[in-house]
């Protein structure tokens, strides 16, 4: 009788015994979870030892930076249903309020960091509400307006340092501590957000973008748990705005650049909308590619938005998502 | 069945642009009672429940909820207060699995308040007890069905769904909006003695229908309506008797002599 | 006195701006994001065909427009009849490729102050007092004339009863054979051409600036949102009511509180009104 042989999953018996406390049977079923998250996390750590320059330091500190905001943007998306245009518009506010604390009122780093994150975030909110009850077209023009906005009312009136900006912030202690305080922030709200979309609350935010009339009819306040999401969102992207300024040790009306709205949205359209860790990936990619295209100018935003407007015109279904189904679709020839 | 209505509707009148959907309704139910709203398509049906749950607001007329005025209240305030419904486009949360879908009205302040249905109010015990809701209202427990996705539900289940959505909050009232449709005659004899389950536990049951032969088996009281209006109420009986319910459903005479129900 | 006069200029030009958006987004429910864009555009293509081509002006000016309209049916025609029916893909969509375009010729070169094009007319005139330029005069003529034309067209031409048909409800339109993606491709065109419109006609009193794309599509919402997304009659009392804000706070504020009127006439509209001030849609309401 001859051979016969068939494809099979390389994980075949090993996904479904991975779902739930099962994880825990044996070694291999662990390192098929925890291999892949220990390879992003190592990976991450080991970047700024690994580089060559001073630059391509600072580079990775960056990429943290918007991978917050990609973070935020992808949470909001496609966990709480609401689309923001305007990454900007906490990066902003959450920049100018450490800068003010350091400045004016001469507050450390590591304190101006925190309650930025957490005043802007209230701010944000608040600037945000009116448009919460309503359909999420508003959410998405209020919010591209507000950066633009925002910019034009600091150069018009010449507040907060004008067009020149703030200058003189104190920075982080030491590059090390400033590269290592963002991996960790990134880490440390990747795994979190992670974690929170899968608790009761989350699965409320997955409701409201699901279906909000439904969450009405079981007595929840919808807008209320927008807000909240609102909240969280605009928290990470103000933290995002509180380190940059203490990195660049500088803030201005570039904050509300439309690099922070629009990089985001299209490193999760790459990454792959809705995984959270996709977006971070796809920041990793375009950041370094952006800084590369710095020579052209604004070719990189024209970059950006035609990216960004073949991912939505194709409905590509990004990075991340197609990775995540090859990872399971390995296979290899058996013997039968 | 206490003297008091629970729910109060007065003169509902509701306006969409030039259609007039509901013209001066008016009827009452009461505590224990399971009132049946039967009708001809575009009656207003649907229309009187967003209008008694709050998704829509009546252009005059008073709805009452234990005495208290709940018309023009958003929906999620009705909601806390008791009154729950099931939509008749039926909405589940797709991207969630079944038990999932119920952690949701568990997690509400009226579930909080209240403690939920079978105490699943509790921090920490949303999603067991959404497991044994799912297993009371007829999903099978030892099988995959209530971790199966929402999405990949057949009909009947989601009906169920939709009621254990409901029950979830511990309401005092569910408007159910034509729970019988797409069901086989299976389906509907299972969920009848659910129906008198909950009838039991002391709940309130206004159903919209139109699967008289079911509902009737349930219902103790029906209101009809037709273009809006009350046409008349009664028992099942009464309203069967009534020429003017067969003609509203059928049209003329000659016809409704062919196609009656028994 | 000089409040009235340039309320007036200033409403009109606001009318002129958001025309074009509101008949895209009344017509074919896309909000075309793009809009600023294409105003660019047709100022710098003017401004090409003038000054690098030597061609005449209102030659210029004809192809500019025709250009554009090209543009904007293409961009439909491209990109966003893919994406259709998708609130959020669409502006997605639109708003990077009016980024594209706006900050691709941000790099190409027009950068800075030095890009004009010349008025129509020279001179002013006195009225009541005060110098206006008959350029001024022009925009307010010209503009009345849009939306009396608009208004003859939407209501006694086949195409313009068509696309009126579409705008009120575009499934009963399809069932009388409308075909609502040629109507859409139709509208962009006009609208795109309405942008063109605007921008011949206001940039010569200025220069012609890049930035001046954002403004325009930020001013352009803000009007269509107070007047109620989808009424062409709203857009222009809005402009009117945003257009005589404006100036009042020119004059007892200072010049740079233009742009916060707009922004904070977008989040009042929202707070107490939100469907705007014809809006036909409810926009809290919906069918359960």
């Amino acid at each position: 009788m001859t051979e016969q042989r068939r494809k099979e999953r390389l994980d075949r018996g090993i996904k479904v015994r991975t779902d739930g406390l099962y994880a825990l049977m044996s070694w291999r079923e662990l390192s098929y979870l925890t291999l892949p998250r220990l390879v992003l996390i190592l990976g991450i750590i080991m970047l700024p030892l690994i580089l060559p320059s001073l630059y391509w330091q600072r580079v990775v500190s960056i990429v943290c930076i918007y991978a917050l905001l990609a973070l935020s943007f992808d949470f909001l998306a496609h966990y709480v249903g609401l689309v923001s245009l305007g990454g900007a518009f906490f990066i902003g506010v959450g920049g100018y309020i450490a800068a003010i604390l350091n400045t004016s009122f001469g507050l450390h780093p590591l304190l101006t960091v925190p309650i930025a994150t957490v005043c802007g975030a209230v701010i944000c909110t608040v600037l945000l509400l009116p448009c919460l009850p309503l359909r999420g077209v508003y959410f998405a023009i209020v919010t591209l307006m507000y950066p633009l906005l925002l910019a034009r009312v600091i150069e018009a009136l010449d507040i907060l340092g004008g067009t020149d900006g703030i200058m003189g912030i104190e920075s982080f202690p030491s590059q090390r501590v400033e590269e290592y305080l963002v991996i960790a922030l990134v880490l440390l709200f990747l795994f979190g957000v992670r974690r929170l979309v899968n608790l009761d609350i989350g699965l409320v935010f997955r409701a409201v973008k699901d279906n909000d009339q439904a969450v009405r009819a079981s007595g929840m306040n919808v807008t209320y748990y927008k807000a909240l999401g609102v909240f969280i969102a605009s928290g990470l992207g103000c933290l995002g705005g509180a380190c940059l300024v203490h990195i660049y040790m500088w803030s201005g009306i570039s904050l509300f650049a439309l690099d922070f709205s629009i990089l985001p949205i299209a490193a999760t359209v790459i990454g792959g909308g809705g995984t959270l860790v996709g977006p971070v990936l796809g920041c990793f990619i375009l950041v370094p590619v952006s800084e590369l295209l710095r020579a052209f100018g604004t070719l990189r935003i024209v970059f950006y938005a035609l990216i960004l407007m073949a991912f939505v015109v194709f409905r590509s279904e990004g990075l991340m998502v197609y990775g995540t189904r090859k990872y399971q679709q390995f296979e290899r020839w058996v013997k039968v | 069945m206490s003297a008091e209505p629970i729910l109060e509707i007065r003169e509902v009148t509701k306006t969409f642009g030039g259609i007039l959907a509901l013209n001066r309704l008016s009827f009452n139910v009461y505590q224990g009672d399971v009132l049946g709203i039967i009708g001809p398509n575009g009656s207003g049906k649907t229309t009187i429940v967003n209008c008694i749950t709050g998704f829509v607001k009546p252009s005059s007329g008073r709805i009452f909820f234990r005495g208290k005025e709940i018309s023009g209240k958003p929906p999620h305030k009705i909601a806390d207060m008791g009154v729950a419904r099931t939509f008749q486009i039926m909405r589940p949360y797709y991207s969630l699995p079944a038990y999932k879908n119920l952690v949701i009205p568990l997690f509400s302040p009226r579930s909080k308040r209240t403690g939920g249905w079978r105490g699943g109010g509790k921090l920490g015990d949303r999603n067991t007890v959404s497991i044994d809701i799912l297993e009371e209202i007829g999903f099978e427990r030892d099988s995959y069905v209530p971790y199966k996705m929402a999405s990949s539900l057949p009909t009947g289940y989601l009906k169920r769904l939709e009621l254990a959505r409901c029950l979830a909050l511990k309401p005092d009232v569910i408007l159910c909006d034509e729970v019988f449709s797409g069901l086989s005659m299976s389906e509907i004899a299972s969920m009848v003695p659910l129906i008198e389950r909950l009838q039991m536990e002391g709940i309130t049951l206004v159903m919209i229908e139109h699967r008289l032969r079911e509902l009737f088996r349930v219902a103790n009281r029906v209101v009809v309506m037709n273009f809006g209006e009350k046409l008349t109420e009664g028992t099942s009986e009464e309203v069967m008797a009534d020429p003017r319910v067969k003609e509203a459903y059928f049209g003329s005479e000659e016809i409704s002599e062919v196609m009656t129900y028994a | 006195m000089d409040i009235f006069i340039y309320g007036i200029f200033n409403s009109i030009s606001l009318a002129l701006m958001a025309l074009g958006f509101a008949l895209v987004y009344g017509i074919s429910r896309v909000p075309n994001f793009a809009h600023g864009a294409l105003y660019v555009v047709t100022g710098f293509l003017t401004w090409g065909f003038l000054r690098t081509l030597h061609l005449n002006y209102f030659l210029s000016i004809l192809l500019a427009m025709l250009i554009t309209g090209i543009v904007g049916a293409l961009i439909y025609q491209l990109i966003l009849v893919r994406v259709r029916g998708m609130a959020i893909s669409e502006i997605i969509a639109s708003y990077a490729m009016g980024l594209a375009i706006i900050e691709g010729f941000r790099w190409w070169g027009f950068k800075g102050m030095t890009y004009t094009l010349p008025v129509f007319v020279e001179g002013s005139v006195t009225i009541a007092g005060i110098p206006i330029d008959w350029q001024r005069i022009l925009v307010v003529a010209v503009g009345g004339a849009v939306v009396g034309f608009l208004w003859l067209f939407t209501h006694y031409t086949k195409v313009g009863l068509a696309l009126r048909g579409m705008a009120q409800d575009e499934r009963a339109s399809l069932m009388l054979g409308i075909d609502s993606d040629r109507m859409a491709v139709v509208a962009m065109s006009f609208g795109a051409m309405l942008a063109g419109l605007a921008a011949i006609m206001l940039l010569p009193l200025g220069n012609i600036v890049v930035e001046k794309g954002y403004d325009v599509l930020i001013l352009a919402i803000a009007v269509c949102i107070v007047g109620g997304l989808g009424s062409w009659m709203g857009a222009v009392v809005a402009s009117f009511l945003i257009g005589f804000a404006q100036i009042f706070t020119v004059v007892y504020l200072g010049a740079h509180f233009q742009m916060v009127v707009a922004l904070l006439a977008i989040i009042i509209t929202l707070i107490l009104r939100p469907s705007g001030l014809f809006g036909r849609q409810k926009e809290l309401e919906e069918r359960v």
